[in-house]
């Protein structure tokens, strides 16, 4: 359905953004805080705050923001952030899910961008309004009663990734925890097809099912593993983007690690 | 030893010089736990693989392991440390545990997991490799080997080198029992008589030459049955250590106990077949060896000089102001070394336990302060940190301040043991981990640290009876159980008295059972009496063990003097007064025992 598939390109490493950047053939989105912006970005990004987007995500909001930002169908969009990718998965997912099909991950954050002594500066680019279409995605999206029924099937598995003690402490009955710390290198978002497949594999994620991911609260940690999880050429994987949050809300069963005090180990 | 003031790089940082890894364990591993999900491997094969690799299995789950990491000779790199804060990140729950033996524990690992933690670790040269299981555990060195003013010598190299001959060594792969080599630096630091093998370096005068050797201590250990080592000889020549050590472990596996999973470490063959039986053994064991072996087996020891460099300062802050606490923290964490102007510095962790962010920082601290680019497990759930400058104390006390490790009270009392209890132990009755933290926090808050009748004094807290919180060593130990009113059950420990493990170790004496929520009052207790009875030159350790060696003649005699003090303190209320008694630390719900299957045994 779309083409992340088909390229399997997930991330965008440094050297393709740059020359992307020089030859003015993509447009950068920069999900950190307007303060931070304001302050130095990659050169050509323009802002989108991810509280902003979360503020309404509905998806006439949302187009009208991805049009103010001057993207239409064929834009190739470039998100980045400074939090392990996992904002920047966010965003990413709420443009394919209103249909856009280009749009990757920058490989690394903004930070080490930055340590890198590459392009930045703080000047906000001049953008001109374009028209993006409406094609709606509903296949990547899962919602509390779509998760609800599809657990109960042998080919569905559920992906959370909280950290450890938030699992044990509680989590959706049927869950496997895949913290979102495991997804990354020390300076890439994602780890290495090669890494990622074995990881996965270990854990009896394969392509054969139909993966859905969680995490707390607004789908970000869980964003980023539905990345790592695309970026492995696993077909079917869909977000449960309003996350344990609304489930619990929504006084649905969950389970605990029963039996051991835990949380004494962890030396806060 | 060479002590230079060269100007250091950031790229000429220390690293381990032995790979202690096999990246091909970790495929093994993978493969083998794919196959054993898949009913192609039965459960106890799987099992003894799986602590051969050092991966036990975790509180009433089997879909969790903790991955006990080797530090053999306690030896810790910057990179490691950096290593393992990612991998508790990525795999465990953002935090580590140092245990009493050496080890670095990675908890609550999803077993399909434990392949990748290997992985990582080959990257840094560790191992988890015959970290638990019927094989020789990691061998451990004191954390003041080439420092403590009392040694003879540096036994760290010796230690190095025996880890490395016995690692993946198949003499080793299938003992009756698991088995442990201590190396120290003099009599009065380490438990060279709690071990299967124990060793203190010495120097004997021979016709005006001086020889290095050992003195070997068999048969010691601390278990459900606690026994104390024997000396085998005056002095054991270096060139017979690794003859020794050979026989000793072929003795074991040859005759040791199989069968009877609760008498089957060396300490009880050493029992039943008598000392001076297993000691010609021993011997003819030792010539046998040594008549077979000695043209090709030789341990390797590596004699080069550790480079020792005072960091440069990248900036200069001198002038700066000294922090509070910093004259508490110099006198209860630091201790002098050998070599002048050094110190070294003791890092106490809340009964071990230590998060990502604080193994980074380490691992910062280490480059920046360490002249020996490396740090040093301790014996007690600790983190050593030598050849620090004089100079150079105040800024790492800032240091450690900033990321929450600069407790002071590493070296006295106030920094009890506790096992990891119920937090992950199949076996644990009480959450022994969690009770050493509230002491270490009352006692903190008490300054009890400061006391320097209590200093020397140690408790030391397991979840049950088998000793891996070392409770038996203790001046004031304790062990987990249950206590019953009526219905309701409490969580309850047996407290002993007067336990040490230096040149006069001896097993500490059996007191009374005090509940988990009497422990702190009971302890304070017994400090109160102790300042009534004193002498003027005690601390509580000399008094205590006058008591239990029936030498002390004020009003308090015996132990059974100081019970019928403390036995009031102990009487349950009832539930309706106060339910707060009926609950273990860090746990809301009604306290029950409930244990799984140990794997110590398996």
């Amino acid at each position: 359905m779309c083409c992340l598939i088909e390229s399997g390109n997930i991330t965008k490493d440094i050297d393709s953004l740059r020359s992307e950047i020089r030859d003015k053939s993509v447009r950068v989105i920069d999900v950190r805080r307007e303060d931070d912006y304001k302050q130095d970005h990659i050169s050509t990004a323009v802002n989108l705050p991810l509280a902003n987007l979360l503020s309404d995500d509905n998806p006439e909001r949302v187009l009208k923001l991805v049009n103010s930002m001057g993207i239409d169908d064929e834009t190739p969009v470039v998100v980045y952030d400074d939090t392990f990718g996992a904002l920047a998965s966010r965003v990413a997912w709420t443009l394919e899910y209103l249909g856009h099909s280009d749009v990757t991950l920058l490989e690394t954050t903004y930070s080490h961008w930055k340590s890198l002594g590459l392009e930045n500066d703080s000047q906000t680019p001049e953008i001109q309004h374009k028209e993006h279409s409406m094609n709606l995605q509903p296949n990547i999206l899962a919602t509390s009663d779509y998760l609800e029924s599809a657990k109960t099937r042998d080919d569905v598995i559920l992906i959370d990734n909280r950290e450890r003690l938030n699992f044990l402490e509680q989590h959706i009955p049927g869950a496997i925890s895949l913290p979102y710390r495991t997804l990354a290198t020390k300076d890439k978002i994602l780890r290495s097809k090669e890494d990622m497949k074995r990881l996965l594999e270990n854990r009896g994620v394969t392509g054969d099912s139909e993966i859905i991911t969680y995490c707390g609260s607004v789908g970000t940690l869980s964003g980023l593993a539905y990345y790592a999880l695309k970026s492995v050429g696993m077909p079917n994987a869909k977000l449960y983007v309003r996350s344990f949050k609304e489930w619990k809300n929504l006084q649905k069963p969950t389970e605990k690690q029963e039996d051991a005090n835990y949380w004494d180990l962890s030396a806060e | 030893m060479t002590i230079s003031d060269l100007k250091q790089s950031a790229s000429d940082f220390a690293k381990s010089k032995i790979n202690w890894a096999r990246i091909e364990e970790a495929d093994n591993f993978a493969k083998t736990v794919k196959l054993f999900r898949q009913g192609k491997y039965d459960a106890d094969s799987f099992r003894r693989f799986r602590l051969q690799h050092g991966a036990y299995g975790t509180r009433m789950t089997g879909d969790y392991a903790m991955v006990r990491v080797k530090l053999p000779a306690g030896e810790i790199y910057p990179n490691q440390f950096e290593k393992l804060s990612q991998l508790s990140e990525q795999y465990s729950i953002g935090s580590a545990h140092f245990s009493t033996r050496e080890n670095i524990q990675l908890h609550w690992v999803i077993l399909e997991d434990v392949s990748e933690i290997f992985r990582g670790l080959t990257e840094v040269g560790l191992t988890s490799r015959e970290a638990c299981g019927n094989s020789v555990r990691n061998v451990m060195c004191s954390p003041l080997s080439g420092v403590c003013p009392d040694e003879e010598f540096d036994s760290t190299p010796y230690a190095l080198a025996t880890a490395r001959f016995f690692l993946r060594n198949p003499m080793a792969q299938n003992l009756p029992r698991k088995f442990k080599f201590n190396f120290t630096c003099c009599e009065k630091h380490g438990m060279v008589r709690m071990v299967d093998v124990g060793l203190i370096p010495q120097i004997r005068e021979m016709d005006g030459t001086s020889q290095r050797g050992f003195k070997i201590f068999l048969g010691g250990g601390l278990g459900n049955k606690s026994f104390v080592g024997h000396q085998l000889e005056e002095f054991t020549p270096e060139e017979d250590l690794l003859y020794t050590s050979i026989a000793v472990v072929r003795i074991f596996d040859r005759l040791g106990d199989r069968k009877n999973l609760a008498r089957n470490r060396m300490r009880y063959l050493v029992n039943d077949m008598g000392w001076e039986k297993f000691q010609n053994l021993v011997f003819k064991e030792r010539a046998v060896v040594r008549a077979t072996q000695s043209v090709i087996t030789k341990l390797e020891v590596d004699h080069t000089p550790n480079e020792i460099k005072r960091p440069i300062r990248i900036t200069d802050e001198s002038g700066g102001t000294i922090p509070d606490g910093y004259a508490r923290w110099f006198k209860t964490n630091t201790v002098k070394q050998t070599q002048s102007d050094y110190r070294s510095v003791f890092i106490t962790l809340e009964a071990g336990d230590v998060t990502a962010s604080q193994l980074n920082a380490l691992a910062d601290i280490i480059r920046e302060f360490s002249s020996e680019g490396k740090a040093r497990c301790g014996f007690v759930q600790n983190v050593a940190l030598r050849y620090v400058h004089e100079g150079d104390l105040p800024r790492l006390y800032s240091k450690l301040l900033e990321v929450g490790l600069a407790k002071s009270g590493a070296l006295t009392m106030t920094a009890p043991i506790g096992c990891s209890g119920t937090t992950s132990c199949n076996l644990a009755l009480t959450n022994s981990h969690r009770l050493a933290k509230e002491i270490q926090r009352k006692f903190l808050e008490l300054k009890l640290d400061e006391d320097d009748d209590l200093s020397d004094s140690s408790i030391k807290i397991s979840g049950c009876p088998n000793s891996c919180g070392q409770h038996g060593i203790a001046t004031i130990g304790f062990f987990g159980g249950g206590g019953r009113v009526g219905k309701d059950m409490y969580p309850n420990y047996q407290m002993s008295l007067g336990g040490r493990s230096d040149g006069d170790t001896m097993l500490g004496q059996t007191c009374l059972r005090v509940p988990a929520k009497r422990v702190i009052t009971v302890i304070l207790k017994i400090i109160e009496i102790f300042k009534q009875n004193k002498k003027s030159d005690d601390t509580l350790k000399s008094w205590i063990h006058r008591i239990v060696s029936g030498n002390e003649d004020s009003d308090i005699k015996s132990i059974n003097d100081i019970k019928k003090m403390l036995d009031p303190l102990i009487i349950p209320p009832t539930k309706e007064d106060d339910p707060d008694f009926y609950l273990d630390y860090g746990s809301d719900t009604s306290y029950h025992t409930k244990t799984g299957k140990g794997e110590c045994a398996a």
